[in-house]
């Protein structure tokens, strides 16, 4: 998920600030207690307790409060970093706390914190060298007040799980009992230390159990969405269900006497908000209000109409080439064989399970939300831009997030439409809830594509020639058109770069092209878990089936002959077929179909085992990965994060957004089916780690899941699938 | 409107008779463990008990509760979190964001007391509850260790093994 930060975010970045001690009131301000990790920093430390650095806080009961800056979705972000903290650390794990800390903060110390967002699989991979090191100087620090209260060297000091000891005189001390004087000292230059080797881990690395599952079991994880403040009043909006469209006019005459109702407001262009006492008087004086939209200029757009401009960048000489080795076209054209193929993914939604939701309180000198963001930093900018406090009068608390998968990183939708209500309400904290249906109606779909593929292939059946030309909508053009250079919008190639290191084709050939045609819509765009790799990864893996087939060879065997000069992803495909057992006999009426790709700097590969019934009833029964993301921090939840792209994969095979009347068709569950237990495959992981560099871990494996999948049912029916979803071959997921 | 009796202590609540037991128990209540999800009975992030057989409390309306009946939500399923399921989940860490995992739990709570050694299929068939983490893969396999069909670390008990290598 490259770029797609605000906006908004490098003017908050360059500004300086004094210290706002008041920063982190808000927390207090609540008046309940809130559970750990949801509070802000300064609420949750004590007085008595001791900031060592801005990593670690110790208290006298050894207590080990480790700040965390990014957000937590459920990928296990907070733990790791924990984890990761904890090692150089040498603290005991079991008196390991987290504390969350807020944008204000982050912004009051100059972005001591560094880059909050939580995005592009990075919440680990970009700040696991400075949190280590903020962990080491702590220990550092700890250990030299043990030394300068004993008057020894502090290399005669040893320590273990928070214990400093002085085998020359038998004494110890404990970190809870030094922090305060640790707290007072220099702290050592991080540039010069050196930290452990990753071999060496003892905490990190280790597939510890989860800090924040307590919570989630018995209901008192609090979210922003159960969020309960004195005086708070509860909104519900409707936008304009056209994209384009306005909000023309409603009848509040009809609702306003509704019980609890307290007010009916246009929010901006396109959006009227209904206010009440509680959320469902909200909600049901919403249903009842009268309201005209003027649909704009895309009413009458439909799928179909999307379908043919997208096919139209299939041929178009408006493309440009990313990869343009030899003459593919002129390899294919004169080889023993060829095979052309268009395949199409359509729109589909982020559907996170806790609906898009804030709570907003504005006081004469003092903006705050609580929100559950994946950029908590570009929510206080448009906190501070909507709502016209200066950012050192804004404060942004994070609430874990019930499911983000990307919905909610650039895009402050939420916070502008917050912060709007609750300017009608100043000092009253407005909690506004999205409903279901405006959750699938504005969001910001992954984008459609679909993808022209040609080959040619030798009497020898080597390959002659591959041409491949993605047609499809851009993220970038919709969300950050600077990041596009001279027209070229190479993001929408993820996975099918040249380059190492971050998406890297895993092939290489004499006559290979690779082409973009941008083809946009009226549909909102952003990034969505594993993004671009996702159609690419379809496109590209299941033609290589097709052309292996036209080879008469085996699909594992023709990559491998592509491979040659990308060791890393030929590595983790072997891992896969080896574990998956490829090549072994499997139960009657069960094919195997295999992956590879990259993405988030990761190497993946899958091997999906499949059935498919005489009535089109597909069976997934087991899915093998192996991911190589360098090191790992917790692997059982990588294993975690690799079991849910399965599921977030294959719902694409059952639903998709399409469009009608120039709106989104699939308003709720009922209509976009998402993948239950009955559906979830068995999955296996085998991690080859080659531990020389740091890659991504939730967003990775995705996009191996769908293309092994539909590689299985090729084997299985003898027929390529070229569209999704699964119904549009006639097929069902059982 | 009767007296409604959640996790055994009796609530007065006075709302208009439409409103679904879920706002009520939200809202009213003040319980926020039984989650929002859809509103129309479909991914089941609402579950609780009723009389001990689990219902979608979004698509309830609070005037069909009869007085006398009994309503269990995920913050009286246990004192201390120690039911069976409760401690299988926390076991092998079920939850990602942990949104959907009341109802989860509420739903798998219901399927053990009525069938105390659930098959694959059995859990298939009760559990259609919706998680877009994806946790399924752990859910099944912590509904065997909850019905003691499986054992923590067990091969079978998760089946997602982790070569470090």
């Amino acid at each position: 998920m490259k770029n797609t930060i605000s906006a908004e975010l490098p003017k908050i970045s360059r500004r300086k600030f004094l210290v706002v001690s008041a920063a982190a009131g808000g927390g207090l301000a609540l008046g309940f207690n809130l559970p750990f990790g949801v509070g802000s920093a300064a609420a949750q430390s004590a007085a008595e307790a001791a900031e060592v650095n801005i990593w670690v806080v110790v208290k006298p009961d050894d207590t080990c409060m480790i700040r965390i800056a990014r957000a937590e979705m459920g990928q296990g972000t907070l733990t790791g970093l924990a984890q990761l903290v904890a090692e150089e650390l040498e603290c005991d794990w079991n008196k390991v706390r987290t504390e969350q800390i807020t944008a204000g903060q982050n912004l009051a110390r100059k972005r001591a914190w560094g880059d909050m967002s939580t995005a592009g699989s990075r919440g680990i991979r970009t700040s696991h060298d400075y949190v280590r090191r903020g962990g080491a100087a702590a220990r550092m620090m700890l250990m030299q007040a043990a030394a300068n209260e004993w008057n020894v060297p502090v290399t005669d000091l040893q320590v273990a799980n928070g214990v400093i000891s002085h085998a020359g005189s038998g004494r110890s001390t404990t970190y809870g009992k030094v922090a305060a004087a640790a707290a007072k000292l220099t702290p050592p230059d991080p540039k010069g230390i050196k930290l452990k080797d990753v071999r060496n881990w003892k905490i990190a690395g280790k597939p510890l159990r989860r800090l924040d599952t307590a919570d989630k079991l018995n209901g008192q994880k609090i979210y922003a969405i159960d969020l309960k403040m004195p005086g708070m009043l509860h909104a519900t909006v409707k936008n304009c269900p056209v994209f384009g469209g306005k909000l023309a006019s409603f009848d509040d005459s009809k609702v306003k006497g509704m019980p609890g109702v307290k007010g009916v407001m246009k929010i901006n262009d396109t959006t009227v908000a209904v206010v009440a006492d509680t959320w469902w008087r909200a909600k049901k004086a919403m249903d009842a209000l009268p309201i005209v939209w003027d649909e704009g200029p895309h009413a009458k757009v439909n799928s179909a109409s999307i379908a043919e401009h997208l096919k139209s960048g299939l041929t178009s000489n408006d493309a440009f080439a990313d990869i343009d080795t030899g003459d593919a076209p002129k390899a294919i054209a004169a080889a023993a064989k060829k095979i052309e193929a268009v395949y199409s993914v359509p729109f589909t939604s982020h559907t996170p399970m806790e609906p898009m939701n804030c709570t907003v309180k504005l006081s004469p000198d003092k903006a705050e939300i609580w929100i559950p963001s994946q950029s908590l930093e570009a929510s206080l900018a448009a906190l501070s831009s909507a709502s016209g406090q200066p950012l050192e009068k804004c404060e942004a608390y994070v609430m874990d997030l019930g499911g983000g998968f990307g919905r909610r990183i650039g895009n402050q939708d939420v916070v502008r439409q917050g912060v709007a209500i609750a300017k009608a309400f100043p000092g009253v904290p407005v909690k506004m809830v999205w409903t279901r249906e405006e959750d699938q109606a504005h969001d910001f779909y992954r984008p459609i594509a679909q993808c022209r593929l040609s080959a040619g292939v030798d009497e020898k059946g080597n390959l002659a020639g591959l041409h491949l030309r993605v047609s499809g909508q851009s993220i970038n053009a919709f969300a950050n058109p600077a990041a596009i250079k001279d027209g070229k919008d190479r993001r929408q190639l993820q996975g099918l770069w040249p380059e190492p290191h971050d998406a890297q084709i895993g092939y290489t050939h004499a006559n290979l092209r690779t082409e973009y045609a941008m083809r946009n819509t009226h549909l909102p765009v952003g990034p969505w878990r594993g993004v671009n790799t996702n159609q690419n990864g379809i496109f590209l893996e299941c033609f290589m089936d097709e052309v292996a087939k036209l080879a008469n060879r085996d699909p594992l065997e023709f990559r491998r002959s592509l491979m040659s000069e990308r060791p890393k992803h030929l590595a983790v495909l072997n891992a896969a077929a080896e574990k998956a057992g490829w090549g072994k006999p499997l139960p009657k009426g069960v094919h195997r179909g295999i992956a590879q790709f990259m993405g988030y700097a990761s190497y993946s590969a899958a091997v999906a085992e499949v059935s498919v019934s005489a009535k089109g009833e597909v069976k997934v029964h087991r899915c093998v990965f192996a991911l190589d993301c360098g090191n790992v921090v917790n692997p059982d939840q990588t294993a975690a994060q690799i079991e849910g792209s399965v599921a977030y994969g294959m719902t694409t095979l059952l639903s998709e957004i399409s469009v009608a009347n120039g709106r989104v068709v699939e308003t709720n569950f009922h209509n976009f089916r998402v993948m239950k237990i009955a559906e979830m495959p068995k999955v296996e992981v085998v991690l080859p780690l080659t531990h020389d560099f740091w890659g991504g871990v939730g967003e990775p494996t995705i996009c191996v899941v769908v293309p092994a999948i539909l590689n299985a049912i090729h084997a299985a029916t003898g027929k390529p699938v070229r569209s999704l979803p699964l119904s549009k071959q006639g097929l069902t997921l059982v | 409107m009767p007296q409604l009796n959640i996790n055994g202590r009796s609530h007065d609540v006075n709302v208009e008779p439409d409103t679904p037991l879920l706002w009520v128990i939200r809202e009213q209540v003040g319980l926020t463990g039984t989650k929002y999800g859809c509103g129309v009975a479909q991914c089941g992030a609402c579950s609780v008990h009723l009389n001990g057989e689990v219902v979608r409390s979004c698509a309830l309306q609070v005037s069909a509760i009869k007085a006398g009946d009994r309503i269990t939500t995920i913050e009286g399923l246990s004192k201390d979190s120690s039911h069976p399921v409760q401690k299988a989940w926390a076991a092998i860490d079920v939850p990602q964001c942990g949104y959907c995992q009341s109802g989860q739990i509420m739903a798998a709570a219901a399927l053990l007391a009525k069938k105390s050694k659930p098959t694959d299929k059995d859990i298939d068939e009760a559990m259609s509850n919706i998680c877009r983490c994806g946790t399924y893969h752990r859910i099944r396999a912590a509904v065997h260790i909850a019905a003691g069909n499986t054992k923590v670390g067990s091969a079978d008990a998760l089946t997602s093994d982790q070569q470090n290598a």
